[in-house]
């Protein structure tokens, strides 16, 4: 494929196709797995931790990959299909420019084993020949491309394609077959393929030193030399141009270009072929040259390309800056930004406002998160690790969460409450008390004043609950008053509202004295408020009327002092205003007080049993 | 054991996950799984078939993925679902409509057979615009409860176009959820930290029976009932409590037991192996509470992963006798807990335990399956 476009697409389609969900919720799994990893492990161990966490993310979006290509050959709808196409292509790209900031950051491969990366890179990321053949075929001026004169014979492009790649035993197998078709070439064919095998390659352990191999590769070059200048390969210019790729000639491996189809193919088959112990601080020469050579004058760099070129140059900042402005999401950059800065790898670079670039780009991924209607939580992870911002970011966006349901508000509501946001769960809890209100749940309500220690509106509760006593004569929701439990004390008024039930419960079971005590006791330590003392005195009209005595002459004097402080509080004015009604109750309570401390008093006088 | 767990990420949040029962006599487990969404503008209903045992080698090999058999649009957040026989599945809905959905096994679709919409409402169904979120469902074939924001119990008979009864203001708060304790009564949680019995046969509207949790008044999210021993009940909490009632015997719980760190979503007791209990919650963990005693029987799992707690042994009591989850000092007879999730991020929202088939669903738009988790 034209691997070096890099479509930039709009913001919106990009949360809201559904794979790259999977891509969202993967990688945040492994980026919380990473932040709470062991920072104690040192050295290898930890590299080698981090390596791994580079190829999950890495086999993340290959995965993402794999869907988006189902998506794509199975809609029937061409704007999809090329949507989807599309996304193939930027993860694709994606995943070319982790892999190689892997291979060069994160694992730092050295002179050696860096080439053996380099083409395990180069491998991941070709297309096999058919699809060329088929792409040239399907293009403008198909005559015009070598491919076009050598379609026919595929394997002869297949067994350059290996050499290319440095596949070297499935190079000369299909080598075999060509040296059978003909005959009269079998020396030929024998020498090349001796020398295919004996290629020294660079090995990933202990086994040989540097310079070792550059040695034997050294002679093995020179040997090669000699083949070639010896004429053995005179006569069939398919294997002459293989020797001379061996010998890493620019021209000769510059004439494939249709079979390498990208610089960095070319770059890694020149290194592998001229340089195989390339250092990585030699990398940028060779890249910059090879790049050069490959565009040729003909066509510019595209964005794919200036960031591969900034990561050869070893300019992390410079492939964030690029990515950032290439992708139109924050995700690749954020997440490979924080693993980099895991590898202790970015200097804290201050931008003007003062957080650095991990943070910058975390934050942004995060905000975009919570745009999402699904996706907020996982933003909620990343604010976590934004030590300079992210609070402040989270306590913003929280508050503007929707909360459709009580089970999403529950939810928000721990997340806030874990990290104490004391405001934000105030401010939550109280929006859902007032909804509860409106619906006259009064059971949610006072629920949530309790979740959100909130007295004031555990008072207002209460206070509606007085407020239907008093219309109504009895009480609503009995099944809450009763059982109101250690909550009682969250406000006085709750309070209040909890004894006063237990004192209609107590005159329900004819436990007189008990109630009587109560409710003297409700008005002499203020737990009532004083709108319902002229309720609770009346209250104490039957229990004043009852044939058996009550109320102690004490209790009496009490609630009289309660009737004068109750009236003398009201001016001139009310007491005009005051109906018949009420100038009467007053009266009768004065009645019934008189008489029963009249009737105590001689009680209590009388010795008992004489 | 543990390693066969497979995960499959889906692009939607999970509020419920259930096995579809099996019949009656069946021998082998559970191999379909039903999955309801939350938090979409989009919901989906799905059906989902794990591949069967026969392929598993001597030592475990790779299950397979779940596969998406079957979906269907569901407006409104799922907060409830439950099967109602083989074919059907009752789905709870935040907008406060129950519908009865039917999967047609022949041509693998999902289609809505029965809907009762404004099953839940606040103040006046006429008026109202929206409804009150219906947040609890039990089924008892015909039979159909459901509880809701609104305080309100219904009861509804698959097929019949009207609810069968409605007590209206049955809680003056939220009812969490709803199960059977007897055919002919239930059992609801709220938000008050209660415990309500009804009698259904009575037409009285009130409840037979209030049971409160002591202390503070915590929001009861979940309940579940022993399937052999009708008197003990286990409700979850939202402080993440587990607390185990005898409903013979008193009106608070008879023991507390500490353990998630935050809601607790979802309780069960094993159906078939009661001495298993396993619970969900929204601090990202799966419980699985352990008070089989037999020491042979031990499942190799509870060694790997988590935390695991054990108590000592102090054994010779009959378990047919007296229920381990009634004895009031949790450490004096055996009880092994364990989480089951290692590497715990979002809120698990909902499970569901069939035979040895553990599924599990979470906020992180991911669903587990377990089909060994016995072995």
């Amino acid at each position: 494929p034209s691997s070096s476009r890099v479509f930039v697409v709009r913001k919106d389609q990009d949360i809201y196709i559904q794979t790259l969900r999977k891509l969202f919720n993967e990688s945040h799994g492994i980026f919380i797995g990473l932040q709470r990893s062991e920072e104690e492990l040192a050295g290898k161990s930890r590299k080698a931790q981090l390596v791994q966490v580079s190829k999950n993310y890495r086999s993340v979006i290959r995965a993402c990959m794999e869907d988006m290509h189902q998506a794509a050959i199975s809609t029937r709808d061409p704007a999809l299909h090329s949507q989807y196409s599309t996304q193939v292509s930027i993860l694709s790209a994606m995943e070319l420019i982790w892999n190689l900031c892997e291979i060069l950051f994160v694992e730092a491969a050295a002179a050696g084993p860096l080439l053996l990366r380099l083409l395990d890179w180069v491998r991941l990321h070709v297309c096999d020949v058919d699809n060329m053949v088929r792409e040239v075929l399907s293009s403008e001026n198909p005559s015009k491309h070598e491919l076009f004169w050598n379609a026919a014979n595929r394997w002869f492009l297949q067994v350059d394609v290996f050499v290319l790649q440095g596949r070297m035993d499935e190079a000369r197998h299909l080598l075999a077959k060509e040296a059978s078709a003909n005959p009269t070439s079998v020396n030929m064919y024998k020498t090349l393929d001796d020398l295919m095998k004996k290629m020294p390659v660079p090995s990933l352990g202990n086994t040989q030193t540097l310079t070792e191999m550059e040695l034997k590769w050294q002679h093995w070059h020179e040997e090669c030399q000699r083949y070639l200048q010896d004429g053995t390969f005179a006569s069939n210019s398919h294997m002459e141009s293989i020797c001379k790729i061996l010998l890493g000639d620019e021209d000769a491996i510059l004439e494939k270009k249709e079979l390498l189809t990208t610089w960095y193919q070319f770059l890694v088959t020149r290194l592998l072929y001229s340089h195989p112990t390339v250092k990585p601080m030699e990398l940028r020469f060779y890249a910059q040259a090879c790049m050069d050579l490959f565009l040729g004058g003909e066509s510019s760099p595209e964005p794919l390309d200036t960031i591969l070129m900034a990561a050869f140059e070893f300019e992390m900042h410079q492939v964030i800056k690029e990515c950032s402005i290439a992708l139109s999401n924050w995700w690749f950059v954020a997440h490979l930004t924080d693993l980099l800065d895991h590898c202790k790898l970015l200097q804290s670079h201050n931008l003007y406002f003062g957080s650095n670039m991990r943070e910058f780009l975390l934050l942004e991924y995060a905000s975009g998160l919570f745009s999402h209607h699904s996706l907020w939580q996982l933003g909620v992870d990343y604010f976590d690790h934004c030590p300079e911002y992210g609070r402040v970011y989270l306590e913003l966006h929280i508050e503007r969460i929707p909360l459709n349901t009580e089970q999403k508000a529950l939810k928000v509501l721990r997340i806030c409450e874990q990290r104490q946001m004391h405001e934000q769960v105030r401010s939550i809890c109280k929006i859902m008390a007032m909804k509860a209100l409106r619906n006259n749940r009064l059971g949610s309500a006072l629920s949530w004043s309790i979740r959100a220690k909130d007295a004031a509106f555990a008072t207002l509760i209460s206070d509606r609950f007085l407020k239907d006593y008093c219309e109504r004569g009895c009480f609503s929701d009995l099944d809450l008053i009763d059982n109101l439990g250690p909550s009682m004390l969250l406000s006085d008024r709750l309070t209040f509202l909890g004894k006063y039930r237990e004192f209609h419960r107590l005159y329900g079971e004819k436990r007189f004295s008990e109630a009587a005590k109560l409710l003297l006791m409700l008005m002499t330590a203020h737990i009532a408020p004083c709108s319902f003392w002229m309720t609770l005195l009346t209250d104490a009209l039957p229990l004043l009327e009852q044939k058996e005595v009550i109320f102690s002459a004490e209790q009496t004097y009490e609630l009289m002092r309660c009737l004068e402080d109750l009236t003398a509080g009201k001016s001139d004015k009310q007491k005009f205003q005051d109906d018949d009604v009420e100038t009467m109750k007053v009266e009768m309570l004065r009645l019934a007080l008189a008489r029963n401390l009249a009737r105590v008093i001689v009680k209590e006088g009388t010795l008992e049993g004489s | 054991a543990m390693e066969d767990v497979c995960a499959k990420f889906v692009s939607q949040k999970i509020s419920k996950t259930r096995w579809r029962p099996l019949p009656a006599a069946a021998l082998q487990p559970p191999d379909l799984f039903a999955t309801g969404s939350w938090d979409n503008e989009d919901n989906r209903i799905s059906i989902w078939s794990v591949g069967d045992l026969g392929n598993v080698s001597l030592n475990g090999e790779y299950q397979g993925e779940p596969q998406l058999l079957c979906d269907i649009r569901h407006n409104g957040d799922v907060m409830d679902m439950q099967f109602l026989d083989q074919e059907r599945i009752v789905v709870a809905s935040s907008t406060g409509t129950v519908t009865v959905f039917r999967h047609h096994q022949n041509n693998q679709t999902l289609s809505a057979n029965q809907r009762w919409e404004k099953a839940h409402y606040h103040v006046d169904q006429d008026t109202s615009c929206g409804g009150a979120a219906c947040t609890g469902v039990i089924c008892n074939n015909p039979e159909i409860v459901t509880v809701g924001e609104d305080g309100r119990i219904n009861l509804f008979r698959a097929d019949q176009k009207d609810a069968v009864r409605t007590i209206d203001n049955a809680d003056s708060s939220t009812l969490h959820a709803v199960t059977f304790l007897r055919t002919t009564e239930i059992l609801t949680v709220n938000s008050i930290g209660q415990l309500k019995i009804w009698d259904l046969r009575q037409q009285r509207n009130e409840p037979s029976q209030i049971f409160s949790l002591t202390g503070d008044r915590v929001p009861l999210h979940c309940v579940d009932r022993h399937p052999n021993q009708q008197h003990v009940v286990a409700t979850g909490g939202q402080d993440g409590m587990l607390s185990v009632w005898d409903i013979r015997q008193g009106t608070m719980p008879v023991s507390l037991l500490n353990a998630h760190e935050a809601e607790m979503w979802e309780v069960h007791f094993h159906p078939s192996n009661p001495d298993h209990l396993f619970t969900c919650s929204e601090d990202g963990s799966l419980w699985h509470w352990d008070t089989s005693t037999d020491v042979a029987e031990k499942p190799s799992f509870l060694h790997q992963g988590g935390r695991s707690t054990t108590y000592f042994s102090h054994n010779t009591i009959n378990q047919s006798v007296v229920s381990a989850w009634l004895s009031n000092d949790p450490t004096k007879d055996r009880m092994e807990i364990t989480n089951l999730i290692p590497n715990q991020t979002l809120s698990v929202n909902s499970l569901d335990i069939l035979g040895p088939c553990l599924v599990y669903g979470t906020d992180a738009e991911a669903i587990y399956v377990n089909r060994q988790l016995f072995a």
